[in-house]
């Protein structure tokens, strides 16, 4: 079990200075079930780190730490410590909400609230104290364009938001998300259940999003994977086997592992 | 001769054969089929024989004696004379029982099944407890909710309300609209808990968590997403409480259910007259059953217009609701 992991070697950012996110030493526990094995992983900002692995590998549980929705799980237990911009998110001391605010979260299923498609937007900006109508209406616009569904939707922003196709019901689900301005967005599978199309419109979208927000994702999609993210975590049965450059992880394996499941041997 | 005829390249299983060949058609009459879609029909006739007879003769014997005269009058204290008497006492205290109960029903209903459903853990000793607790609740029979309300609420709470007022006559201490109301509602909480949790699980899972991760506390989100959702299924709660206890005799008897009174109840703690007792003392009391026989029946008629009135205004409400809901939010 002593296999050493390879030095994380970002594309773009110098690994100096404290990164973004660090996790170190993590390990999860369901009741008596280890589901994440001494974890440690840096994650630079600004980057999309994709999280690879089979179901049941841990990836989505470790995605689900950062923001702590782990919280509402009952009998789960987090050793380890987990650092984003320097201060650990686990202390007895942090604001879960404030937490929340900064660290966004996609989910698999896209999940708009059966509200208008403006009121949906409007959530999370009322939650943290926009109030104004001005203020709402700019901050609402402004998410709708970012997140590439403006034009499709300007004229029917009041009109509910179920009536949308999956996609862009996922794509309000990331207006939602980047309303608030968080700094880092998590996001669960965020494709898995869109059809091709309006799988490239929400890829498009992340390479968007890259260039303001740090991104984590979660995805059994290997071309997704290797088109879209910086650098990818390779994970099975609770362990982080592998994690570096996409381009590496997917030419270029250190292991042996990695390189079954991302040409497809297993998994 | 190349060419085999059946029986040769078959297997030899004759009846393999014949199913083969034979053209997907019944081939016999299925009786136990028959038999149990007749059976499954002829009880849904029978109920519905059941209720068109008791609607049927409730309506044709009672119609006649309705008048504007008999539901807006308040009757002299002989109350069996089909010319004079009224029902207007009995219409204001069943429908301001029921009101008074709703009132305090669907918040503590509502707010247990929301202890139960968002925040109890689902394994704990503490949360089984009240799940039994709730489903004995509803199989207590109402006569027993009946003598419950007398000892706790009148002669515990009531007493010692008019205690600590310095009350020298009792007021509280007696049965009262409010005791009655209270009682019913200890009933029916079991119905709107019931619902309520039914309707609460039916919300996505997705939504809470898309609520927590923009950063809403728990209490933003149920207030904000999960109750507005769930509204409709409390109000099917609510009427499904106020069917059950709209018609209920036992729990009032000792709690608020007056014989007669000569003016209508102002005051919560005033007793009342009730459609449903009022019925009973009709059936067994009176002096002279022929004269009062159509009365009895007008009452029963007004009891039944009065719940399904009551029920149809609520779910006018849901269904308006639901429209919202499904519109916007």
């Amino acid at each position: 079990m002593a296999e050493t992991l390879i030095a994380p070697t970002p594309v773009n950012a110098v690994s100096t200075a404290s990164s973004l996110i660090e996790i170190e030493n993590v390990s999860l526990y369901y009741g008596a079930t280890k589901a994440l094995k001494n974890i440690s992983v840096k994650l630079e900002e600004k980057l999309v780190t994709a999280f690879i692995g089979p179901s049941g590998c841990g990836k989505s549980t470790l995605l689900r730490c950062l923001n702590r929705m782990n919280d509402l799980i009952d009998n789960v237990r987090i050793e380890g410590s987990m650092k984003i911009g320097g201060h650990d998110i686990y202390a007895a001391d942090v604001d879960v909400i404030e937490l929340r605010k900064r660290v966004g979260m996609v989910f698999q299923k896209s999940n708009p609230f059966p509200k208008s498609i403006y009121e949906n937007v409007a959530y999370g900006l009322r939650l943290h104290g926009v109030k104004a109508k001005s203020e709402l209406d700019a901050r609402i616009e402004e998410s709708l364009r970012n997140s590439a569904l403006w034009e499709e939707v300007k004229d029917r922003l009041h009109s509910s938001a179920l009536g949308l196709s999956g996609g862009q019901q996922q794509r309000l689900c990331i207006a939602r998300a980047i309303a608030i301005k968080p700094e880092i967005i998590l996001m669960d599978e965020p494709a898995s259940a869109l059809d091709p199309i309006a799988t490239a419109r929400v890829e498009d979208l992340i390479l968007d999003l890259k260039k303001e927000f740090t991104i984590v994702i979660v995805t059994h999609n290997m071309q997704q994977a290797a088109r879209i993210s910086d650098q990818t975590a390779f994970f099975y049965l609770g362990e982080l086997i592998e994690f570096g450059a996409t381009g590496k992880i997917f030419t270029n394996p250190a292991q042996k592992r990695t390189e079954d499941y991302v040409s497809g041997r297993f998994g | 001769m190349n060419t085999l005829t059946p029986s040769e390249y078959l297997p030899e299983n004759t009846s393999d054969t014949t199913r083969l060949t034979r053209n997907f058609r019944a081939e016999k009459f299925d009786f136990w089929s028959f038999f149990f879609s007749g059976l499954t029909g002829l009880a849904t006739l029978f109920i519905l024989g059941i209720l068109a007879t008791i609607l049927l003769n409730i309506i044709v014997n009672g119609w006649g004696a309705i008048s504007w005269h008999f539901v807006s009058t308040i009757p002299k204290k002989d109350f069996f004379d089909a010319n004079t008497t009224g029902v207007l006492p009995m219409i204001v205290g069943t429908s301001f029982r029921v009101i008074v109960m709703t009132i305090f029903v669907i918040p503590v209903g509502v707010i247990t099944a929301i202890y139960l459903t968002e925040y109890a853990s689902h394994t704990s000793i503490l949360t089984r407890i009240i799940r039994a607790a709730v489903n004995n609740l509803a199989g207590v029979p109402s006569i027993v909710f009946g003598l419950f309300g007398l000892g706790f609420f009148i002669n515990f709470i009531g007493k010692n309300m008019d205690d600590l007022l310095h009350h020298p006559n009792a007021v509280w201490g007696q049965p009262a609209l409010i005791w009655a109301s209270l009682t019913l509602a200890v009933m029916t909480l079991p119905v709107v808990i019931v619902a309520t949790e039914e309707s609460l699980k039916a919300i996505p899972p997705g939504l809470r968590e898309a609520s927590l991760a923009l950063g809403a506390t728990k209490l933003e989100t149920i207030l904000k997403i999960v109750l507005p959702q769930a509204l409709p299924g409390i109000m099917t709660g609510g009427i499904l409480a106020v069917s059950r206890a709209a018609g209920e005799v036992a729990p009032i008897l000792f709690t608020g259910v007056a014989y007669y009174m000569a003016s209508l109840p102002a005051h919560l703690s005033d007793q009342f007259m009730d459609l449903g007792y009022h019925i009973f003392v009709l059936s067994t009391q009176s002096p002279n059953i022929e004269q009062t026989r159509p009365i009895l029946y007008a009452t029963v008629l007004v009891l039944l217009m009065l719940t399904f009135a009551l029920n149809i205004v609520a779910i006018l409400i849901r269904a308006r609701v639901r429209k919202k809901l499904r519109a916007l939010g």
